[in-house]
């Protein structure tokens, strides 16, 4: 690997060679090496799709490697299940946690290593090794209260307490602050110097340059499936490895004369939406798009962008704020009455919320139209009117095949997103909302999507782009808006140098870097 | 379970594997009980066809069915499993009582018909109300709601029967008879046109109705805005709230489509058969609607087409048990269980064989 | 009411709940696994008839026992077959089951015993008898506590005494034992029990194995020891209310001996108030009274007697995120 720094020649607590991951056609992990030492914590950096979470799962036993090896300490291991990573002493603080919402702590941490068919006796065990974990590493937590009332910070220590109970010597950390507030993403900060201190190993998965920079010895940054590069963290700065981890890239270009912007019709006023966890997700987001113009948010994946189309697209209630579409305000509205107001919608999810799947190409055709004259006479749909409706469509944007009459499983994720596309544009909205557009779809499909974006604007339509893949954001978008942490950190020309979007990405601001 | 298998495959082949399989099954039963599989089907075919009056009665049975059938096939397309059949059935054959009773006295035939029928759809769509509201509004899953609303309409119809609708001074727990004009024709004359004495059997007009009904389920379903959302919403309730479709109005208003039509079930027995109000009017036919809409794979010719074979198992069963004394009327209900087992709990059991078969045969082909 | 007419009536709501109790707490292990049994009526039934014909043939009413036990296992084998193997509708799965217990019971019956599908009525030695407890007719005159001893909880079979045992057995197995914490465990959150390292599919697989067994005891105490022998149709819906008083307990082993009690006390009841006549009501209609469990559960669903949130992994089949 250029450029990476040889850490010293102790043995490692982890060593990955040659790690190679396949999902079908997608290559998750190519050739990666990974070193750490023990008694470090290492943040491993990357934007969505860099492979960060597939490499953890294969040290964690989740999937197994095509190809590589693994060693712990120097030995040679083979990892094939969750069992094994637990005996190996390699413990996992997941992303959504795997706890029992209605048991105690106790039992939580408790179970599957219950010591014994009767509780009581591993119970008054597990309830002493408890109070020394807490200890030992700050990990306070009531052990008879019961996870489900507990917040998502404390929830957390007992993901934590269940690994280090299971004996770990590794603990790996996958995005963990997502879901905390600041106080106790510090805290859980103060508890990893704790492992460190007592000689556990710590691996943290995180997109935020913040947090590499504050707790983490060394650092690796993955993209595309690579490891691209290893730090000494007290060596590197947030700027080298923003600009590592977003890669030096041209300029994609893409034919677009300049953006004549019109009025505003869409409007965002100080969003605030907090989900079912009691989690904010949107912390005050305002923005303002206007007709002609194309304004995409870069960020990496869960920093409230889907929060943030689903709650204009009127899918999800706002806690606080307002949005206005085409003049017209609200706090709470239903995707029905949207679209009649003008809006469209193509979701980041199409198989989950775009498409039936199951259904013909044709029906799909009006999904969210169905009601409108053009396709209904009073109870009754037009068939007639739907096929053609469809066939139009599919020509229109070059769905192949171009048979209304398939059912839509059996189209590539090119074409249904084409038929979603399609579906959305054709309907004649003023503002179209549009998240992941190229998600799954093929080189050729891409360009086409691309063009038809690009053709809506400069018809005078407004059009909010959200994407994880920021060389598409760049390329169609007028302005580039940066979300992070369910708050819009800043505005960029679509110029801009990507270092500093990938900055922003990462949760620095110009004060902070 | 993912592996895209060709259209016919999983619309034909694994389906009458499915029933291949429960009537296999069936057949072993029948081993058990020492009789020869091959002579039952052979007197139960001769019973249900082998005769005019058998096919009438045959007939008869298919109409309950097909009326329950489509109750829990309509209810299945939003994703909702209506067991409620029986009860929603019951109540519909009070509402079809009180109206004929109301104006049999005044009216003819062809007035009383509609209105009862009204009835009957109305009572049993207003048993299906309160589960559906429960579900839509507070959760409260409607399996459960509709199986206890089984039996609270059984307690309550026999409240009412001993109570209020029974002729005073008699014995019998049922209504007064129904005058001639609070009755429906029977075919008689209608399959005499097609060259069958139908004998004594109740093949009434209600089967002409039940008729009817299929074709207006299949209008509903796949012609109209509303059976589009229905379909939406069970298919995919993520996509449906994505396009504006508003789940608790597609709860209800599918629920009393389902419960009209167990409701209208009651025409036949109450005013087709028995000319009066009974006890158990259902008869077990709200459950035999669900093994029918599984078989039928909830679309009105798979449902009609089910209850049918089970109209033939039923009227051949009865010839059965002259036949056969050991074989009883019962042998129906255990293929019903093993139609919803094969059918239902166990749909895709023979896909991942059929699946790897297919693959086999696609590898020997030339390239 | 004279304490005697009392004391009959609960001694009745005592033997009328005991099928109640078994197949309830059967439905609670099941349910708490997160695999929905509305299948309990076809176990009830299956297990009756499986006894009866089994005692009948064998002349003992241990070998009924065994045999009602192994008639409703079999059948929750196969709706953990559907459900757990082939990820099958629970729902769905549990109507098969209740079906096809109905058909084969009567069906099997008739063809056996040739007496319009009951089984011969069983003599006394093949049957669970009545059971004194120590010290009955001591305390048998002792004023209120004397008859409550002797006549209420004295006197009978050992299956009535087994039930109520269950309940507080059960509460001990799901909240101090290993095997209660995992079963717990899978039916709020599989994927937590999974990564643990603990075999999903065989701990539902054990809990469907306990549920047939119970299921069994009760369908045999019906057959056996409530009547002498097995008629057509016996359990009447006795598995439904036994999901009702499940529901109504919300999942809780005390809660459900005491919703059996009460479901088992109106069913008593019934039969006795009628023609009373209560303040208000006027005479009391024993429909309402038999429909009384039902209506209940309604209303406890509706969420207007405190919410009633089943495991939450329940009615869903596990599937493995990979």
């Amino acid at each position: 690997m250029p450029g990476s720094v040889r850490l010293d020649a102790r043995a490692a607590a982890i060593e990955l060679s040659g790690i190679d991951k396949r999902f079908g056609a997608v290559q998750a992990n190519r050739a990666v090496d990974l070193r750490v030492e023990a008694g470090t914590i290492h943040g491993i950096v990357g934007e969505n799709g860099a492979g960060k979470s597939t490499l953890m799962s294969i040290l964690y036993g989740f999937y197994e490697a095509d190809a590589g090896e693994i060693r712990l300490n120097g030995n040679l291991v083979s990892i094939p299940d969750s069992s094994a990573a637990i005996r190996l002493g390699i413990g996992m603080v997941h992303q959504h946690f795997m706890l029992v919402e209605p048991f105690t702590v106790l039992e939580n941490v408790m179970l599957g290593v219950e010591g014994g068919r009767r509780l009581s006796a591993g119970k008054a065990r597990a309830r002493k090794e408890l109070l020394t974990l807490a200890r030992d590493y700050d990990l306070r937590v009531d052990p008879d209260a019961v996870v489900g009332d507990l917040p998502v910070g404390l929830q957390q220590r007992v993901e934590i307490l269940k690994a280090l109970y299971r004996g770990a010597e590794t603990l790996i950390l996958d995005e963990p602050t997502g879901v905390l507030t600041p106080d106790e993403a510090d805290h859980l900060f103060r508890i990893l110097g704790r492992l460190r201190a007592q000689g556990k190993t710590v691996l943290l998965i995180t997109h935020k340059l913040r947090e590499i920079l504050a707790i983490t010895d060394s650092v690796s940054v993955m993209r595309r499936g690579e490891m691209v590069a290893t730090r000494r963290t007290a060596e590197t700065s947030a700027e080298e490895l923003a600009e590592l981890m977003v890669g030096r890239r041209v300029l994609l270009r893409v034919d677009k004369g300049p953006a004549r912007p019109g009025k505003v019709l869409l409007s965002v006023e100080n969003a605030r939406v907090v989900d079912e966890h009691g989690v904010e997700r949107l912390r005050g987001v305002s923005l303002d798009v206007r007709a002609g113009e194309i304004v995409g948010i870069a960020g990496v994946a869960g920093n409230g962008q889907s929060e943030l189309l689903e709650t204009i697209a009127g899918m999800r209630p706002l806690t606080g704020g307002r949005i206005s579409v085409g003049g017209e305000t609200w706090e709470k509205a239903d995707p029905a009455q949207l679209r009649l107001k003008g809006l469209a919608h193509v979701p980041e999810d199409r198989h989950r919320m775009g498409l039936v799947t199951t259904f013909l190409a044709k029906e799909n055709a009006i999904l969210g139209y169905h009601g409108r004259p053009a396709y209904a006479n009073g109870m009754f749909l037009d068939r007639e009117a739907i096929l053609q409706a469809s066939r139009a469509q599919m020509e229109a944007y070059d769905v192949r095949p171009p048979d209304p009459e398939l059912k839509t499983a059996n189209f590539s994720g090119g074409n249904q997103q084409k038929i979603v596309l399609a579906r959305e544009i054709t309907a004649g909205p003023e503002v179209l909302i549009v998240g992941q557009p190229t998600r799954g779809v093929d080189v050729g499909a891409i360009e086409a999507i691309h063009r038809r974006l690009i053709e809506l604007r400069d018809a005078g339509k407004a059009i909010l782009l959200v994407s994880v893949e920021l060389d598409e954001v760049r390329a169609l978008s007028d302005r580039v808006l940066v979300m992070f942490d369910g708050r819009i950190m800043g505005e960029r020309d679509a110029s801009a140098d990507e270092r500093e979007i990938g900055l922003l990405m990462s949760g620095v601001t110009g004060e902070a870097a | 379970m993912n592996a895209p298998l060709p259209n016919w495959v999983d619309l034909g082949l694994i389906p009458m594997l499915n029933l291949a399989a429960a009537f296999l099954v069936a057949g072993l039963v029948v081993l058990a009980v020492g009789e020869s599989p091959i002579e039952a089907v052979q007197v139960i075919l001769y019973g249900a066809f082998g005769f005019g009056e058998g096919i009438g009665f045959t007939l008869f049975y298919t109409t309950s069915f097909i009326f329950t059938g489509l109750a829990v096939a309509v209810a299945f397309h939003a994703g909702l499993f209506n067991i409620g059949g029986e009860g929603q059935a019951y109540i519909g054959g009070l509402g079809v009582g009180l109206m004929v009773l109301a104006f049999d006295h005044h009216l003819p035939w062809w007035l009383i018909a509609p209105i009862a029928a009204l009835g009957g759809a109305l009572f049993g769509a207003l048993w299906a109300l309160i589960p559906a509201y429960l579900q839509a509004t507070r959760g409260s899953h409607i399996v459960i709601t509709t199986i206890m609303f089984n039996f609270i309409a059984a307690s309550l119809m026999v409240w009412l029967l001993v109570n209020v609708v029974k002729v005073p001074g008699t014995m019998s727990v049922e209504s007064r008879t129904f005058l001639p004009e609070g009755r429906l024709p029977k075919l008689g004359g209608l399959m005499e046109f097609f060259g069958l004495d139908i004998g004594g059997a109740p093949l009434n007009a209600s089967f002409l109705l039940a008729l009817v009904a299929c074709v207006a389920v299949w209008l509903l379903i796949w012609r109209t805005r509303l059976g589009y959302e229905i379909r939406v919403f069970g298919a995919n309730p993520s996509a449906a709230r994505y396009a504006g479709i508003n789940p608790v109005r597609i709860t209800i208003v599918t629920m009393l489509i389902s419960g009209g039509l167990a409701g209208l079930m009651a025409l036949n027995p109450v005013m087709g058969e028995q000319h009066r109000m009974f006890l158990d009017i259902g008869g077990g036919a709200g459950f035999v609607g669900i093994a029918v809409a599984l078989m039928g794979r909830a679309h009105p010719v798979g449902v009609a087409l089910a209850a049918l074979l089970f109209g033939v198992l039923y009227q051949g069963g009865a010839e059965l048990a002259f036949e056969m004394p050991a074989i009883t009327r019962d042998m129906v209900v255990v293929i019903q269980g093993l139609v919803v087992l094969f059918a239902g709990a166990l749909e895709f059991m023979f896909r991942p064989t059929v699946a790897r078969l297919f693959a086999l045969r696609a590898r020997e082909k030339p390239a | 009411m004279s304490l005697d007419a009392i004391i009959l009536l609960l001694d009745s709501a005592l033997r009328l709940s005991t099928p109640l109790l078994f197949a309830c707490l059967a439905g609670l292990y099941a349910e708490r696994s997160g695999v929905f049994d509305i299948g309990l009526e076809g176990k009830l039934l299956a297990s009756a008839f499986a006894a009866a014909a089994a005692a009948a043939m064998s002349g003992s009413a241990w070998v009924g026992l065994m045999s009602g036990m192994a008639a409703s296992i079999v059948l929750a084998l196969i709706h953990a077959f559907a459900c757990i193997t082939w990820r099958g509708s629970q729902i769905v799965s549990g109507v098969a089951v209740n079906f096809l217990a109905a058909g084969l019971t009567a069906l099997l019956g008739q063809a056996w015993f040739r007496q319009g599908g009951r089984t011969p009525t069983l003599a006394s030695s093949e049957r669970f008898r009545e059971i004194r407890l120590p010290g009955a007719d001591l305390v048998a005159d002792v004023p209120l506590l004397g008859p409550l001893y002797s006549q209420l909880l004295s006197g009978h079979s050992l299956l009535v005494y087994i039930a109520l045992l269950t309940a507080p057995v059960t509460w001990w197995v799901l909240w101090h034992t290993r095997f209660g914490l995992r079963l717990r465990a899978v039916g709020e959150n599989p994927a937590a029990v999974d990564t643990a390292g603990i075999n999903v599919t065989w701990m539902r697989y054990q809990a469907m194995i306990v549920c047939g067994a119970l299921c069994g005891i009760g369908g045999t105490y019906l057959s056996i020891s409530q009547s002498a022998g097995f008629v057509t149709d016996m359990s009447a819906g006795k598995g439904f209310i036994a999901l009702a008083a499940l529901i109504f307990a919300k999942w809780r082993p005390m809660q459900a001996l005491g919703a059996c009690l009460l479901f088992g006390f109106l069913d008593a009841a019934a039969i006795r108030l009628q023609g009373v006549h209560l303040p208000l009501i006027g005479e009391t209609p024993v429909q309402l009274i038999q429909a009384a469990p039902y209506i209940l559960t309604v209303v406890l669903l509706a969420g207007f007697i405190g919410k009633a949130t089943p495991p939450k992994a329940g009615g869903v089949a596990y599937v493995k995120e990979r």
